[in-house]
C-alpha cells in the first residue's frame, strides 16, 4: 500500500480499482453506536453499575487487544473498534451486579484467547464476546445468574435480586409470571420497554430494535439471520412451548425475553463467524433459532441463544462450503 | 534419530533432549489426553508421571535388549505386548501397596498402554540403540512428560481449586471452569503458547509443528 499512496506514478494494480468508504474501522464505530440507545436504558434501569461493568469490559477488551499484539510484534489495532465492539458487547452481556475481576478476566479469555489467539480479526472461528461470556457462565455460576431489579433510579441502590422471566417461566410456568406482572397486555408493554431483570444490554427490546433498524437501513447486517433465527424460535416455542399441549405456547414471551434480539441482531450478524453466503445465513439462522429454542424448553439453562450461536459458529464454515452459488459457466464439481 | 547413531552423543543429551527439544507434550504433541484428564491436582499428575517414567524405561530396556530377535513385519505388536506386561505390573504394584490414589487415577494408569509417548520411543530410539543409550532416553522422555503434568496440573489446581497438593494457597473464588476439561485445553494450549514464544524470543527457533494424537 505504500506505492499507492505516492502520486504522479503510473501504478499497475489488481481490481477492485473502485472501492466503498467502508472500512472495518467504520463499521465497528457504527455498531457501537447503534448498541447505544438500548445500553442507555440499561443505565436507566440498572443504574451506575452498568457503566462501571460495561467500562471495565471495554478497558480489559482495549488493555488484551494491546499487549497481544505487542507481544506477538502485530501491527496495533487497537483504533479500529472491533476490540471495543467485543468489550461493548461482552458488557451488556453482563448481569449489573458482577463484581469487578468478571468483567476483566472474560474480557480477557474474549479478546485474547478467542479473537487473538486465533489470528486476530477475521480469523476468530467464535464470537469473542460470546465466548467471554460463556467462560464467566462456567466460572461463576453464581454470580453470572444473580439479577438486579430494574430500579430506574440512581439513588438508593439497595442490590433487591430477583429472577428472570424465562427463570421464572422455566421454574413456575406462565401464570406465574403474569400474576407478577400483572396482566399479559402490562407483561408484553414491561418486556418490550425493558422494566426486567436480566444482563443490563439486553433488556430494553425498543431501543435494540432501533439500533438494529439503523444497521439495517446501512446495510451493515441483513435480514436474513435476524429474520429467520427470530421466526424459528417463534414458530417451535409456540408449538412446543405450552404446559397444556401443542400450539399453546407464548412465542410473544419467547422473543421479548432473554438475550434473543441482542443475540439475533448483533451478535448472530458478526461479519466473521456466520456463513456469508445468503442461503447459507437462513441455514445459519433457523439452526440459531432451533438450538435456541432446545435449549429454553428442554435443558438446563433457561436461557440458549449464547451456546446456540458459539455452536452454529462451528458450522459457519461447513454452511459457506455446501451451500455457495456455482460461479457462471463454471461446471459443477464432481463429488469426490 | 539418525543421527544419534552415527554422532557420539552424551548420555546427558539425550537425557535433556527427551526434556525440552522433544518434550512429548509441548513439543511433539502427543499423549495430550492424558495430560487434560489426570492434571487436575497436582498429586494425580505427579503419579501418573512417576508410572509413566517406570513403564518407559522398562519398556526402552526390554526393546533394547530383545531388539536383534524382534522381526521387523511384527515389531508394533511386539513392542504393544511388552509395554502391557509392564504396564500391567504397574498396575498390579499400584493395586496393591497404593490403594487410595489407585482409586482415582487407576483407569488412567492401565491406559498408560496405549499412550503415543511410549510406543514412539520404543519404534523412534530403542529399537535401534542399544540398552544403556536406550534407558536413557526413556528417562528423559518420561521426565519430561513428569515434567510437563506436573507443570500443567500446577496451574490447574492453583487456579482452579485454590490448593496446591491439598493445602489451600490462594483464598479468593477459584475459577471453576479449570478443573472441568475445557480448562486443561485451556492452559495445554497456553503453555504451548507460553514455551513456543520463550523459544522463538531467545532461542531462536520455529515453535512447535505437532501431530497430534492421544
Amino acid at each position: 500500500m505504500a506505492v499507492a499512496k505516492k502520486e504522479h506514478q503510473l501504478i499497475v494494480s489488481v481490481s477492485p480499482h473502485i472501492r466503498s468508504e467502508e472500512t472495518v474501522s467504520r463499521i465497528m464505530w457504527t455498531v457501537s453506536l447503534s448498541l447505544l440507545p438500548a445500553f442507555a436504558m440499561g443505565v436507566y434501569y440498572f443504574g451506575p453499575k452498568a457503566v462501571y461493568v460495561t467500562a471495565l469490559c471495554i478497558i480489559g477488551s482495549l488493555f488484551s487487544e494491546w499487549i497481544v499484539e505487542k507481544m506477538a510484534g502485530k501491527e496495533l489495532t487497537i483504533r479500529d473498534g472491533s476490540a471495543f465492539l467485543t468489550g461493548l458487547l461482552l458488557g451488556m452481556n453482563m448481569p449489573a451486579s458482577v463484581p469487578f475481576y468478571i468483567p476483566l478476566v472474560s474480557s480477557f479469555v474474549a479478546v485474547a484467547i478467542t479473537k487473538q489467539l486465533f489470528g486476530g480479526i477475521g480469523y476468530n472461528i467464535f464470537n469473542p464476546a460470546l465466548v467471554g461470556r460463556a467462560f464467566a457462565l462456567i466460572t461463576w455460576p453464581r454470580a453470572m445468574t444473580t439479577w438486579l431489579t430494574p430500579t430506574a433510579s440512581f439513588i438508593g441502590m439497595d442490590a433487591k435480586t430477583t429472577a428472570t422471566p424465562l427463570g421464572i417461566l422455566k421454574e413456575e410456568g406462565m401464570h406465574k409470571l403474569i400474576e407478577i406482572f400483572g396482566d399479559k397486555m402490562t407483561l408484553y408493554t414491561k418486556l418490550l420497554i425493558g422494566h426486567r431483570a436480566g444482563s443490563l444490554g439486553e433488556t430494553s427490546v425498543i431501543a435494540l430494535l432501533i439500533g438494529a433498524a439503523f444497521l439495517i437501513y446501512k446495510r451493515y447486517i441483513t435480514w436474513h439471520i435476524p429474520i429467520s433465527f427470530l421466526a424459528t424460535v417463534a414458530v417451535i416455542t409456540w408449538i412446543f412451548g405450552g404446559k397444556e399441549g401443542l400450539f399453546t405456547g407464548d412465542p410473544i414471551v419467547h422473543l421479548l425475553s432473554g438475550g434473543l434480539i441482542l443475540g439475533a441482531f448483533f451478535m448472530a450478524t458478526d461479519y466473521v463467524t456466520c456463513p456469508s453466503v445468503r442461503k447459507g445465513q437462513i441455514v445459519f439462522g433457523i439452526g440459531c433459532g432451533f438450538l435456541t429454542a432446545l435449549i429454553r424448553l428442554k435443558a438446563g439453562y433457561p436461557e440458549g441463544v449464547m451456546f446456540a450461536i458459539l455452536l452454529m459458529n462451528c458450522f459457519s464454515p461447513l454452511i459457506d462450503r455446501n451451500l455457495k452459488s456455482r460461479v457462471f459457466g463454471a461446471r459443477k464439481e464432481a463429488k469426490k | 534419530m539418525e543421527h544419534l547413531q552415527e554422532e557420539k552423543v552424551s548420555y546427558l543429551q539425550v537425557l535433556k533432549n527427551g526434556i525440552f527439544k522433544e518434550n512429548v507434550i509441548f513439543r511433539l504433541v502427543i499423549s495430550l489426553c492424558p495430560s487434560i484428564a489426570v492434571t487436575n491436582s497436582v498429586r494425580n499428575g505427579f503419579l501418573l508421571g512417576i508410572a509413566v517414567v517406570f513403564v518407559q524405561v522398562m519398556v526402552n530396556a526390554t526393546v533394547a535388549v530383545l531388539r536383534r530377535f524382534i522381526h521387523p513385519r511384527i515389531r508394533i505388536p511386539i513392542f504393544m505386548l511388552i509395554i502391557s506386561g509392564w504396564v500391567t505390573i504397574v498396575d498390579m504394584l499400584m493395586a496393591a501397596y497404593a490403594r487410595a490414589a489407585y482409586k482415582e487415577i487407576g483407569l488412567y494408569i492401565q491406559i498408560i498402554v496405549a499412550f503415543a509417548s511410549i510406543l514412539a520411543r520404543a519404534e523412534m530410539f530403542a529399537s535401534k540403540n542399544k540398552v544403556l543409550p536406550s534407558i536413557f532416553d526413556g528417562l528423559g522422555s518420561s521426565l519430561g512428560f513428569l515434567a510437563a503434568l506436573v507443570t500443567i496440573s500446577f496451574f490447574r489446581e492453583l487456579l482452579g481449586k485454590g490448593t496446591l497438593l491439598g493445602m489451600p494457597i490462594v483464598h479468593a473464588k477459584p475459577l471453576l471452569i479449570m478443573v472441568m476439561p475445557t480448562g486443561g485445553f485451556l492452559v495445554v494450549g497456553l503453555l504451548m503458547g507460553f514455551f513456543n514464544w520463550i523459544d522463538m524470543r531467545f532461542y531462536g527457533g520455529k515453535g512447535a509443528g505437532g501431530a497430534g494424537g492421544h
